[in-house]
């Protein structure tokens, strides 16, 4: 029977059929971070477990790091957590990236970077949004932290095999309409747990007209969908980026072209079936503002706050409740909500094009008095990268602070965080209740939205800017 | 791991969908390095107020469910964050069961709970049933009308019994291998373990940077 791309992955990495059906998956990469894996590492310690591949778990630090003077971390539990990773990576032998590291960042953007993210290869990790690695052809799924230890004691883990959903985005987005906008609209569409038990594909000429920038930024937000893996099938555009710069764990030289041989049969057969389907017309889609405590909770930058009992997919009470916690009005345009900080960065968009795309709309503008603008780059290579093409001037001469780079805002286990009553344009992605700090209200954006938000101190419709 | 086999308890309801990891267990706690202490933060932003007292208008927090451990919630639970921690505040919070429903949406149902925190659940004993939105909202009703009512939930069986004068009973669906290892108990880790010899002969054909079989 024809094979859809993550038939071919899943099928590539059954070790063996359990008698209960479930199958036994072998893990080719495990991602580690200080947050979820202390009572995995605690786990083994207490069973006299080793760590099974050593050389198959790569350890950072991001989701506690502070974003401005990182050699300090003023608080005592977050510096005990960070110190633990690093405990636990010296005494089971796994390579890790720390904060002295020119390689440190957001987890799910090292992985790219470093090369250990491959088509056609299972990544896991104790995090939610390893989805993103799914724009390589990357079967990658975020587990939870006794499925960390699983995988550090056996590299495998029990799965029940997943439905397939197919994701077309038909036609080509608007510019700037960008990918963030595109996930948003079919998160919209579909609602937060519309993809709970499938692996998404993405595809059509929106998906191969993306950068791998851009990819990442969709399958990032699979999980905001339901859906623990989102996949897109490699092409050149996915072999051009593993060749570009130096990947210390990509395939190298004679082994590289063999390897882009046969990752160039990684993809859907034109006649394979999925469970399920759903076409979105990329160039209708208009660039995307939440109003809500949750990413379905959705509307066009044109559109307004919408009225109780009037959004489907949820209850009255249910958008009361959000309307509340948001302090907004039914009625008002999303264009006159006004904002106090804008937040540029997260494992969705801090990767070195959206600081571009940020940057090239801040670039001889000022940030709205009163707005507060942080800018936190993906990783320490991101944050080199913007600094060698003077990025941060342009940053920093708008008004915006320029960081280290962290998880930072994105969940606020840094002291990066808004106050009580605060509201954030952010390319994050999650705008769930307390998310950024408590009480604070989040809208989620793409790059370019936040950054034209920051200038005018609420959301414009950033086609207006674009067209001037 | 510990065994679940039947539990019986009073009943809570919390009546708000798409409840996310966040709200389970707020970002400040995960700081912990330890597998328990969890409980008293279970739904901390929603259930205490700013000086730290219980907050009235959280409905959990009312004297009816006190002791409760079997909570029912709505559809989409546990969304978002993959944190365990989540899983470890409701148990360590006294809950040894959650019910919430599946729904019909475009003529496609949607889980009850989300993914990752159904397969934490499932590796701490915490048993999630799916009933549908029609049963769980029967047992909205009565929870409302008969304060401190109490329930049993027999998984041999794959049973909820609402215990009233006539008892009510739903019946629920769960996957074979989940309700084996919650029934015994089983250690998943031992259990992969035994397939060492499985694993080493796939590790010797597997190429784990290029996913294919080796040459060698």
């Amino acid at each position: 029977m024809s094979q859809t791309l993550f038939e071919k992955i899943w099928a590539r990495h059954v070790v063996e059929t359990l008698p209960d059906g479930t199958a036994l998956l072998y893990i080719d990469r495990h991602l580690v971070h200080e947050v979820t894996s202390p009572q995995a590492f605690e786990g083994l310690r207490l069973a006299g477990r080793r760590v099974r591949r050593p050389d198959l778990t790569f350890a950072t630090m991001d989701h506690n790091v502070p974003t401005d003077d990182r050699q300090v971390i003023r608080d005592p539990i977050s510096a005990a957590q960070i110190e633990a990773l690093a405990r636990n990576c010296r005494e089971f032998g796994i390579t890790l990236y720390d904060l002295h590291s020119d390689r440190q960042g957001i987890v799910h953007i090292i992985g790219p970077e470093l090369g250990l993210t491959l088509p056609g290869t299972t990544v896991v990790c104790g995090d939610s949004h390893t989805s993103t690695h799914g724009a390589f052809g990357t079967l990658a799924f975020g587990i939870g932290t006794s499925e960390v230890e699983h995988v550090l004691a056996t590299q495998c883990l029990p799965q029940r095999r997943p439905k397939t959903f197919k994701v077309e985005f038909a036609n080509r987005p608007k510019h700037p309409v960008s990918a963030k906008d595109l996930i948003l609209k079919l998160i919209g569409t579909i609602g937060t747990a519309g993809g709970t038990g499938y692996v998404l594909e993405y595809a059509g000429e929106a998906i191969r007209a993306l950068s791998m920038e851009g990819r990442m930024t969709i399958c990032n937000m699979s999980i905001e969908a339901g859906a623990r893996a989102g996949l897109v099938a490699p092409d050149e555009t996915t072999f051009q980026y593993l060749a570009a710069r130096p990947r210390p764990f990509a395939p190298q030289g004679a082994v590289f072209d063999q390897a882009v041989a046969s990752w160039k049969r990684l993809s859907s057969e034109p006649d394979a079936q999925f469970d399920r389907s759903l076409t979105i017309d990329a160039a209708q889609v208009a660039p995307q503002v939440t109003w809500g405590t949750n990413p379905g909770m959705v509307v066009d930058v044109t559109g307004r706050v919408p009225e109780p009992g009037s959004v489907p997919g949820y209850g009255r009470a249910d958008v009361e409740q959000a309307l509340a916690y948001m302090g907004l009005t039914p009625g008002t345009p999303m264009t006159s909500v006004k904002v106090d900080t804008v937040f540029i960065g997260s494992c969705t968009n801090a990767r070195i094009e959206d600081l571009r795309i940020a940057a090239g709309v801040l670039k001889g503008r000022k940030v709205a008095p009163g707005v507060r603008v942080l800018v936190v780059p993906g990783s320490q290579q991101v944050r080199a990268q913007a600094e060698a093409e003077r990025l941060d001037a342009v940053f920093q001469e708008a008004g915006c602070d320029w960081r280290q780079s962290g998880c930072s805002m994105c969940l606020g286990m840094n002291p990066d965080q808004l106050k009580p009553g605060e509201r954030c344009a952010s390319t994050s992605n999650r705008n769930f209740e307390g998310r950024q700090g408590k009480g604070g209200r989040t809208h989620l954006v793409s790059p370019e939205m936040a950054a034209a938000a920051a200038v005018a101190g609420h959301f414009v419709d950033v086609r207006t800017w674009a067209a001037n | 791991m510990d065994a679940f086999r039947s539990h019986r308890g009073t009943l809570a309801t919390l009546n708000r969908a798409n409840v996310d990891t966040d709200q389970i267990i707020p970002k400040q706690f995960l700081k912990s390095i330890a597998r328990t202490g969890f409980g008293p933060h279970l739904f901390h932003d929603w259930r205490y107020r700013a000086d730290g007292s219980p907050n009235p208008e959280f409905p959990l927090n009312a004297e009816r469910y006190r002791g409760a451990s079997i909570l029912v919630a709505r559809n989409n639970f546990g969304c978002g964050s993959s944190r365990e921690h989540a899983v470890w505040a409701v148990l360590q919070d006294g809950f040894r069961v959650v019910l919430a429903p599946w729904e019909e949406r475009g003529g496609v149902r949607v889980p009850a709970f989300a993914d990752i925190f159904r397969s934490n659940a499932g590796k701490n004993a915490l048993l999630t049933v799916e009933l549908s939105a029609p049963e769980i909202e029967e047992i909205f009703q009565l929870v409302d009308r008969f304060p401190g009512l109490e329930a049993t939930v027999d998984l041999d069986h794959q049973r909820v019994t609402v215990h009233l004068p006539e008892e009510v009973s739903f019946h629920f669906e769960i996957e074979p291998a989940v309700k084996e290892r919650l029934i015994h108990g089983l250690d998943d880790i031992g259990l992969t373990l035994k397939r060492d010899a499985a694993i080493a002969a796939f590790e010797a054909r597997h190429d784990p940077q290029l996913a294919r079989a080796t040459t060698r």
